[in-house]
């Protein structure tokens, strides 16, 4: 029981990663499987950063009269991977807008029959 | 004073021409000062692999905090080497790229094409030279996110479906580096890679370690482009600019295989890596998948640059063979076929990019008569392809060498075999080229006037084969920087 | 080409007024105080640009992009990068090591104190451009068409 409840965060983490990964693999739509990298993605975070949150502690800035702070590292490491994931997500959209004109669609299956015909 | 900052000037000097090449929107300037960054990036590499072999470990404490605590840079012989084999393809592409570029990139796209260019290049310089395990996913992601924009910029549209299919498995790749990463940290607290080395042989029966492992190997691996996951390479490599393939194919797996080399031997150790794990077994069977089908894949190509592609995938699998036998010999086979490989890759898809200028598209019809046509460019094929089946007196024969030498010294001798029987392969597809280019008539669709390609563009081609000859018969400095390399990584003193 | 204003955006219009000041009053807020609270220049830049995009979405490209013209942005993005690594070349020839903001100035706490402002400050122009840029470039791929 304990595993089931006390470690819930990961149960979290685990049901996006594998939902993410399943829209990447079986979605035919370009445009969903980046919205499936996404998930996966922030299921990544969210490992992080609840890995590390120190439970009554306070945001890691010091202040007066406060001894427990959280963590600040994981945070800092979770906005470095933000940041990354903005841009994957910025050129993933924009090789669909250009995949989009020279193909005129945005299904894989449509894709890959235009593409065989070469 | 400038000998002690040279870890943090080998990323910052192409970190600083990228912006100007964006700043300075003019093609000459653009080539010349990334030409300019690439030279003196390469005479840094040479000066940190002589600093490090004379003096041992050099470290560099980045904002001057000390060490587990702030993000410190690292050189020690195996980084040097892949810094130099880097920067040293990087600098022969750029002096190719003057010509190339112009005619496979719209011409408004070309100071892009340099500015990506450069980051991708502070990118795999910055993996090679960091010591802290979220600085490399970092400079990884710079890396990857450039190449796929170099990709990108060809004119083929299939080059924007394989960018995007390569965009993919690179971020899951990434990601899952990431989580590997992230629970490295839960058990140890530290980022560090010397400081992981340290703490993790404390807590490595744990399943959160065992976990990380199993991670970081299946990202790296995807990387690698190791079989099964291997099948973002053949497209990225064959549709994009030849430039661009020839940098890509010479340095970005090869710096992932560092990678990987970084993680199993310095931070987990070889000792958790092959006896805890069944490491042995699984690359030892991956890496026959990879050799066998990969280069029987290469002989059925019509496209010579996925042919190319395919190739590579077989002689990745070689470098894993090499590793998987867990010994001084294997890893020196190893990490010299990191070298080896990335000046035959090299060299040979200049020589395409030669053909693809005169003739725009290297299809086996295209190669048809080449050998009379251009027969500067169809000799260097020549060489570079018989560096690829493992004839002695070329650098292939020299890393396949070590790797049979090192089988017999396991008694695995059925891998030797293998590793003979793979060259054959080798040769067979070498010799559908060979054969087109100088025993059939050239297609009547290009029966015009097909010149020599430009004397800017041979001279680095040549440049690449002259090495891989001299590195075949001279073997000193790479296989003396090798060897000393595995034994470093393995531990050994000596 | 784009039709003209009709009544009922009015609602839209007079919002997008009112909130694209403090939105980007906001923006400079949360870039100077990333040490005292959370902010900093990655979330500073992505605001400052929110700001432009709803000026866009609401009253179209046109003036937005005659303000933020391409050569500003991408100057204003290479100037970010270029700034960030000029703060740490000038720590290297100070004598230390690069990025170590204590050779900065005088005091060991002021030069900490410089060093974050402008890495802050440089971050925030370069993501800000950089968002803008990714915007401009897909709002406008259609109108080329």
């Amino acid at each position: 029981m304990n595993v089931l409840i006390g470690h819930y965060n990961y149960w979290i983490v685990i049901f996006l990663m594998m939902a993410g990964l399943y829209v990447v693999i079986a979605q035919g739509n370009l445009v969903k499987k980046i919205v499936g990298l996404n998930i996966f993605q922030a299921s990544v975070f969210i490992l992080f950063i609840s890995m590390r949150k120190v439970e009554g502690g306070t945001a890691p800035i010091v202040t007066q009269g406060v001894s427990l702070y959280s963590n600040p590292l994981p945070h800092v490491l979770i906005l470095t991977a933000i940041v990354v994931g903005v841009a994957t997500t910025a050129l993933a959209l924009a090789l669909v807008v250009r995949i989009n004109e020279a193909y005129r669609s945005v299904e894989e299956d449509e894709i890959h029959e235009q593409d065989q015909s070469f | 004073m400038i000998s002690q900052h040279l870890p943090i000037l080998q990323v910052i000097i192409p970190l600083l021409t990228a912006p100007l090449c964006l700043l300075v929107q003019h093609r000459r300037f653009a080539w010349a000062v990334s030409l300019a960054a690439s030279l003196t990036t390469f005479l840094i590499a040479a000066l940190l692999l002589d600093q490090t072999l004379q003096q041992g470990v050099i470290s560099y404490e980045l904002g001057g905090w000390p060490t587990p605590w702030g993000i410190e840079y690292r050189v020690d012989t195996v980084n040097a080497f892949v810094l130099l084999i880097v920067t040293a393809i990087s600098s022969a592409v750029l002096l190719f790229a003057q010509c190339s570029v112009a005619k496979e990139i719209l011409s408004t796209r070309i100071t892009l094409f340099y500015t990506a260019y450069m980051l991708c290049l502070a990118g795999l310089l910055g993996i090679t030279v960091t010591g802290d395990v979220f600085n490399l996913f970092v400079f990884m992601e710079i890396s990857a996110l450039s190449s796929y924009t170099l990709i990108a910029l060809s004119e083929q549209r299939r080059a924007l479906t394989a960018a995007y299919q390569y965009l993919f498995m690179g971020t899951i790749g990434a990601t899952l580096i990431l989580i590997g990463i992230g629970l490295l940290y839960l058990m140890t607290g530290t980022l560090n890679m010397q400081d992981l080395s340290q703490r993790l042989p404390a807590v490595t029966g744990t399943r959160t370690v065992e976990t990380a492992f199993a991670f970081l190997t299946v990202g790296i691996s995807i990387k690698i482009a190791l079989v099964p996951l291997h099948l973002w390479l053949p497209n990225a490599y064959a549709y994009a600019p030849s430039v661009v393939s020839a940098f890509i194919a010479a340095t970005a797996t090869k710096v992932a295989f560092y990678v990987l080399l970084r993680f199993m031997f310095t931070i987990f150790g070889a000792s958790f890596a092959f006896n805890s794990m069944p490491l042995s077994l699984i690359f030892t069977a991956l890496a026959l998948a990879a050799i066998f089908a990969g280069s029987t894949a290469a002989i059925f190509q019509d496209n010579i640059k996925r042919l190319l592609a395919y190739s590579s995938i077989a002689q990745i699998g070689y470098m894993i063979l090499g590793i998987s036998f867990a010994s001084v010999t294997g890893l020196t086979a190893a990490i010299l076929h990191l070298f080896n490989h990335a000046l035959m890759k090299g060299a040979l898809f200049l020589v395409l990019g030669c053909v693809v200028y005169r003739l725009g598209m290297a299809n086996m019809e295209q190669m048809r008569g080449l050998g009379r046509r251009m027969p500067w460019t169809m000799a260097a094929f020549v060489i570079g392809g018989l560096s690829l089946i493992g004839v002695p007196l070329t650098v292939g024969f020299i890393s396949k060498w070590y790797l049979i030498v090192g089988a017999l010294e396991r008694g695995w001798w059925p891998l030797a075999v293998a590793v003979l029987a793979a060259s054959l392969l080798a040769l067979v597809y070498v010799w559908r080229v060979v054969e087109a280019a100088y025993f059939q008539p050239p297609s009547p669709a290009h029966a015009g006037e097909i010149r020599e390609a430009p004397r800017s563009m041979l001279l680095p081609t040549w440049a690449l084969i002259i090495a891989n000859l001299y590195f075949g018969i001279d073997t000193s400095l790479t296989v003396g920087v090798a060897s000393r390399a595995a034994q470093q990584l393995l531990g050994v003193s000596g | 080409m784009r039709p003209p204003i009709q009544p009922h955006n009015l609602v839209l219009r007079i919002a997008a007024k009112m909130l694209i000041p403090p939105i980007l009053m906001f923006a400079l807020y949360v870039q100077f105080h990333g040490e005292a609270g959370p902010g900093g220049g990655f979330q500073a830049g992505v605001i400052f640009a929110v700001a432009f995009v709803l000026y866009a979405l609401v009253f179209g490209i046109g003036l937005a992009r005659a303000v933020a013209t391409e050569r500003v942005l991408r100057v204003l993005a290479s100037l970010g990068m270029l700034l960030y690594v000029g703060v740490g070349l000038t720590s290297l020839f100070a004598g230390a090591n690069f990025l170590d903001y204590d050779v900065l100035a005088q005091e060991r706490l002021e030069g900490q104190h410089l060093g974050i402002f402008l890495t802050e400050l440089s971050i925030g122009m370069t993501v800000s451009a950089v968002m803008m840029i990714i915007f401009f470039a897909f709002a406008e791929r259609g109108v080329r068409r």
